[in-house]
């Protein structure tokens, strides 16, 4: 696709989202979404761009979304102060998980990540101020920067878009910085990166560091516009949904995670619907129930995903593009 | 008699508990290395494929009536039949693949089988009666018989495995496989079918594991989704070069977390990921690893 109609599209894009409450769509639900698109977004910076299969971010995700939301609750500071605290929680968590997890290559960095991120989730659920199972309840959204009430569906809406926007373009700007080079060197072929003289553990300590910051923006952001963060944000399962969201949607692809975090999310809220709807076409009674098995559905589309379609959505997309553009040009 | 403030008995009880937490460790990171070794897969199912060993066991004694010691056979079987299932409709596919796509594979397949059996059963544990009742009082300590069985069980099981990789023909082939597939092809062995008994045996290892815990642990279709990510930190502690070494890290860790259950319990669900860590940081190729 040329850069022009990308642009387009993007504009499209922001012009819906720009719209959703007019239109007649929950926000709250859209909020959600964009909170797990910046994840997913911050999470392909690692797997997409650098190769690397961090199995841990629920780590970050979560553990920025409980220091967020206490901060933001029990010692009362301004909502922009506990996002502030909450990236940084991330990035500290990042920097811990990752400077160990980078001492070893392929498969052991995703078991590394993974045990480390288990460990703080048997933190959170001892730790006293994380609620154990019941979670962090009634986080108050309070006045961002002092004038701009959050109480508002409408306002907060505005607010969590401005920022996952923001963050987005950011994240843009990094892939396609020199440094998102070298990123691209790493993970087509490290021993090489190395031979030309670029320290690569740095540079994977970094985006790494950055990742985890990102995502604990998106674990921040996601209290305070939810007002709860739970177990489930830091459970293994989530860093499997984040791993999900970008495979399904385009490992590499900027557009991917969007994508992929838009479906995951609807497979999760609203699988009983597609199941009837799905009785409701075919007349099988059993898609009836899909609604319960949800973790069954997951699994499936892994398998799916990993045997067939391992360029995911946006990935096929950009394929079938090219080659229209391909066939195109031969014929002129 | 005190050991730090701690009653004897009371010490040595929770070290058998670690000893018999360890040999399942054991036994699951062995059928991981193997696997690992020749297939090249991180099996993320072998959790669920324990966890299957145990329900069938379950329905097995439940629905058709059989006794413990029939199903401690069957059931590992049975598993390692749907191992070769799994290995010959999934797997083969993605051997040239990066690493990252047999883990998400097998994880893909960990949800679909924990999320069957969880619609059919519910996540609560199913009620299980240990087969050898009675204890055995041994002058400082009591030890229930089952678990001494356990212990028993897992280190002949272990130590078989150990005997035919390392001394028979058949190992001999295994290990050579591991190291030059397309050579040891090449020699007339039979490498995919080799590929597929493998993943089998391993998983069957697993189920096996399964059987032995049910009577100690809840049956429940969640059971194995805590341990493998323990049994990860464990291959990663001890590395998956060594078959002895990964089978006494097993045991070592799974005495140290029974350890700690006595003297600071609030740490013993996260005293092996501490451990990783520090040994990440001494020698970041696992206690009995080689870097590649």
């Amino acid at each position: 696709m040329n850069p022009t109609s990308k642009n387009i599209l993007y504009g499209l894009l922001l012009l819906v989202l720009l719209a959703v409450p007019f239109i007649g769509i929950y926000p709250v639900l859209v909020m959600k979404l964009l909170c797990f698109a910046l994840f997913a977004s911050a999470f392909n910076l690692l797997l997409g761009y650098t190769g690397l299969l961090s199995f841990g971010h629920a780590a970050f995700l979560g553990g920025s979304a409980y220091v967020a939301g206490h901060a933001m609750k029990v010692w009362g500071v301004p909502p922009e102060l506990g996002l502030v605290l909450g990236t940084l929680t991330g990035a500290v968590l990042g920097w811990l998980v990752g400077s160990l997890a980078i001492r070893r290559q392929g498969i052991y960095f995703t078991m590394i990540t993974l045990a480390l991120a288990q460990m703080l989730f048997f933190f959170c659920l001892q730790m006293p101020f994380t609620g154990g199972e019941d979670g962090l309840q009634g986080v108050p959204r309070g006045r961002l920067l002092g004038f701009i009430e959050l109480g508002n569906d409408m306002t907060m809406y505005y607010v969590t878009l401005l920022i996952t926007v923001a963050a987005f373009l950011l994240i843009m700007r990094i892939v396609h910085s020199p440094f998102g080079q070298i990123l691209k060197a790493i993970k087509e072929n490290e021993p090489r990166a190395i031979s030309l003289g670029y320290d690569t553990q740095r540079f994977k300590l970094l985006v790494f560091v950055l990742s985890a910051a990102l995502s604990g923006l998106a674990g921040s952001l996601k209290t305070l516009a939810m007002g709860f963060a739970t177990l489930t944000d830091v459970h293994w399962t989530m860093s499997g949904s984040v791993v999900l969201m970008t495979l399904v949607g385009g490992l590499g692809t900027l557009s991917g995670p969007l994508v992929g975090a838009a479906v995951v999310i609807a497979l999760e809220n609203k699988l009983g619907e597609i199941g009837h709807f799905l009785a409701g076409i075919t007349g099988i009674e059993w898609f009836n129930g899909l609604g319960e098995s949800v973790t069954m559905v997951i699994g499936f589309i892994f398998v799916v995903c990993v045997l067939a379609f391992r360029r995911g959505i946006m990935g096929e997309a950009i394929a079938l593009v090219e080659r229209w553009r391909a066939r195109r040009a031969r014929r002129a | 008699m005190d050991f730090f403030g701690i009653p004897l008995s009371a010490l040595l009880g929770q070290l058998l508990l670690g000893l018999v937490n360890g040999s399942f460790y054991a036994i699951l990171s062995l059928g991981l290395a193997v696997i690992f070794g020749l297939l090249n897969v991180i099996n993320f199912a072998h959790g669920a494929l324990f966890m299957l060993g145990a329900v069938l066991t379950w329905m097995g004694m439940n629905y058709l009536e059989l006794n413990f010691w029939v199903m401690i056979v069957l059931a590992p079987l049975a598993v390692g039949v749907v191992g070769i299932v799994i290995e010959r409709l999934f797997l083969r596919w993605i051997y040239r693949l990066d690493h990252l796509y047999g883990l998400l594979l097998t994880l893909g397949l960990t949800l679909m089988l924990e999320g069957v059996l969880r619609s059919a059963y519910g996540v609560s544990g199913l009620p299980y009666s240990a087969p050898i009742s009675g204890a055995t009082n041994l002058g400082f300590m009591v030890m229930p018989n089952y678990r001494g069985f356990v212990v028993l069980a897992s280190l002949v099981v272990c130590f078989a495995t150990w005997y035919v990789i390392e001394k028979t023909k058949l190992g001999a082939y295994l290990r050579a496989g591991t190291e030059n597939p397309r050579l040891v092809e090449a020699f007339g062995i039979n490498v995919p079918l080799m590929v597929t008994l493998t993943y089998g045996f391993g998983v069957a290892l697993a189920g096996l594991a399964g059987v032995l815990a049910a009577p100690i642990m809840q049956v429940s279709p969640l059971m194995g989704q805590n341990l493998i990510i323990i049994v990860f930190a464990v291959v990663v502690i001890g590395g998956m070069g060594s078959i002895l070494g990964t089978i006494l890290t097993g045991l070592g860790l799974g005495v140290v977390e029974g350890l700690t259950k006595v003297f600071y319990p609030e740490a013993s669900s996260t005293v092996v990921f501490v451990i990783m860590a520090i040994v990440l940081l001494i020698r970041p190729a696992g206690l009995f690893g080689k870097e590649k």
